[in-house]
């Protein structure tokens, strides 16, 4: 036992194998976030979307109780028993209770289990692939739509850092200086997938959506690193870890509450951040090719768009894609205007000062809290606006949007030149 | 005059900023998603809805009290108050049958009956459940008010064949018929 233990920390204190084992830990843990918030955003979209019409939704994929009996258990009905052992009667307020919730039948997941079981039917249905499509880019093109989310995921801070006695955990797989940038140009690469899907399907439909996939995101992209400029001027730096420490000391960037946030000056930047958070959050939905702006899948004028052609597994990643980005745009979202893992009001100092590690558990949890609550909104935009006609994106971009960022960089400029 | 211009409406800069109307809108749809989590959705009592939303959850809570009463479900034949086979086996549904579902056998009508002067009764009468179209023609062509569309709207099949309904299921299905048709007694 105590050789073991002596090999951990021996490998442990080898910089190089620390970092690599702590990285890769880090990263196990960014994809499984990501991909269980993929699977709950499309259960978090489909939720909301039948409650804004009235609807209850998908609430019925449990884990049926007849398994159970499959696997052997001999019980009719597990609960009646189960009731009747705990002298719960049977017609009484309890036992009315949990039939109300269908507890008699099935293990409630209210309706979690639907996407899981949607991929699984996914998984298992007929692949086709049309004789006529160029085959090698066919194949490619999920693989880009889905690869860049989870590759821009690793410059997203997901809580502060701890020390131990081997060195310091960065919480954030890459600590690069150039956060943003990074997802900027990683996350452009999707567009590649969409033209190569549209292009490589060669049928008309697929390709109007390519086309307009790529005019929109190429676009909307100079668009969203316009705008964000701002911000970047107030904080002076691209690092999103630094950006994240100095929301959490000084106040969020749209809401400073504490720190030196509360000064006047700071009340003053937040006109133009607040501009530059509107430009951002829309341009992030056109980015992520959701409602008002999926130009590039349209059913009345383009049926499916650029997966026209594509079917199970292939259809299911640029599914999974477009809701990775979704989650990606958010996570970015949250990290820059709505203070990223920070808990504010300097609770994360009075925390880390306690115990590194439970502060490092409650940022994270907070940041996932944050990220649904935002793709919550993403939902709920998406089940109120209706789609723009395509002529109106593409000038809210060019002939709005762009100036108004140039606009509000100039503004940024001004006020912070006053104050200092 | 072959056109009428429509009057645009001009919008005001609030309106085209968008994003007020955004921010109304959002109210809007949140709302419905506050009602229906309460359960207190608006025309929920018309569509017999229970817990979130309007929609009634199917299995637990059914149409069956207040499907209204000109609902079009399978098609039943009836007997009269005095347990008569009300139809005479004419044949004027299967003939009118838009989609031939209808198969009816003439027969004679048992030795004795209280109709005798009807002559003839169906020996078999069979509906094919998958066939029907429900447009209720059947019943508006038949002279003797024998067959009519029941409420029944459940029709679950495991195998074809049992979606054939024969004369005994029919008869069992459309029950008794109120009102004394007293063309075929040996009063008349």
């Amino acid at each position: 036992m105590d050789t073991i233990l002596k090999w951990c920390s021996d490998v442990l204190s080898n910089p190089t194998w620390f970092y690599l084992l702590t990285t890769i830990a880090k990263l196990v843990l960014v994809f499984a976030v990501i991909l269980a918030f993929v699977v709950l955003s499309v259960w978090i979209e489909r939720r909301v979307a039948g409650w804004i019409q009235d609807r209850p939704g998908p609430n019925r994929a449990g884990l049926p109780l007849f398994l159970f009996r499959r696997f052997g258990s001999k019980e009719e009905q597990p609960l009646k028993k189960l009731l009747l052992y705990l002298g719960c009667p049977p017609d009484g307020l309890i036992a009315r209770l949990c039939r109300w919730l269908r507890l008699d039948r099935e293990v409630p997941t209210f309706g979690l289990m639907q996407p899981c079981l949607d991929g699984g039917k996914l998984f298992l249905k007929q692949e086709i692939t049309p004789s006529y499509v160029r085959k090698l880019y066919f194949i490619l093109a999920p693989m880009l739509v889905l690869g860049p989310p989870l590759v821009s995921a690793a410059v997203i801070p997901f809580a502060s850092w701890v020390q131990t006695p081997f060195g310091e955990i960065n919480m954030c797989v890459a600590n690069l200086n150039i956060g943003p940038l990074w997802v900027f140009a990683v996350s452009g690469l999707s567009v590649y997938g969409l033209t190569l899907a549209g292009w490589s399907s060669n049928s008309k439909y697929p390709f109007l959506g390519g086309l307009r996939a790529t005019a929109q995101l190429i676009s909307y992209e100079v668009a969203m690193g316009l705008s964000v400029i701002p911000l970047l001027m107030m904080f002076g730096t691209l690092n999103l870890q630094e950006i994240v420490q100095s929301q959490a000391q000084n106040g969020w960037t749209l809401l400073p509450f504490w720190g030196e946030g509360l000064s006047v000056q700071r009340w003053i930047l937040c006109v133009p951040m607040l501009i530059s958070f509107i430009m951002f959050a829309t341009c992030i939905f056109a980015e992520a090719n959701r409602t008002p702006f999926d130009m590039a899948e349209c059913e009345t004028d383009l049926v499916g768009g650029y997966h026209t052609e594509y079917s199970s597994m292939k259809f299911a990643s640029f599914f999974m894609g477009e809701y990775a980005a979704m989650v990606i745009g958010s996570a970015l979202v949250v990290t820059l205007f709505l203070g990223g893992w920070s808990i504010g009001f300097g609770i994360d100092e009075a925390l880390a000062s306690y115990n590194e590690w439970l502060a490092v558990l409650c940022q994270l949890v907070i940041f996932l809290f944050k990220l649904l609550a935002f793709i919550f909104f993403f939902v709920w935009v998406r089940w109120t606006l209706p789609r723009f006609r395509w002529d109106q994106v593409m000038k809210l971009c060019w002939l709005v949007f762009v100036e108004l960022a140039v606009l509000n960089i100039a503004l940024t400029a001004v006020i912070m030149y006053f104050i200092h | 005059m072959a056109y009428i211009p429509v009057k645009r409406p001009k919008f005001s800069i609030l309106d085209r900023i968008y994003v007020v109307e955004l921010v109304k809108g959002l109210g809007i749809t949140l709302k419905h998603l506050v009602l229906s989590l309460l359960g207190k959705s608006r025309s929920k009592k018309d569509f017999n809805g229970a817990g979130v939303g309007a929609c009634m959850p199917f299995p637990e809570q059914r149409w069956d009290s207040h499907l209204p009463s000109y609902y079009r479900g399978a098609p039943s034949l009836v007997r009269g108050e005095d347990g008569r086979e009300r139809c005479v086996s004419c044949q004027l549904c299967e003939f009118i049958c838009p989609a031939r579902a209808i198969r009816v056998v003439p027969g004679s009508v048992a030795p004795g009956a209280t109709a005798a002067k009807q002559e003839k009764a169906p020996a078999e009468f069979e509906i094919d459940m998958l066939r029907c179209i429900y447009c209720g023609m059947c019943q508006e062509v038949c002279p003797e008010q024998a067959i009519f569309l029941s409420q029944q709207y459940l029709i679950t099949l495991t195998d074809r064949k049992q979606a054939v309904r024969n004369k005994e299921q029919l008869y069992r299905l459309g029950g008794i018929r109120k009102g004394l048709i007293n063309k075929w007694n040996q009063y008349k």
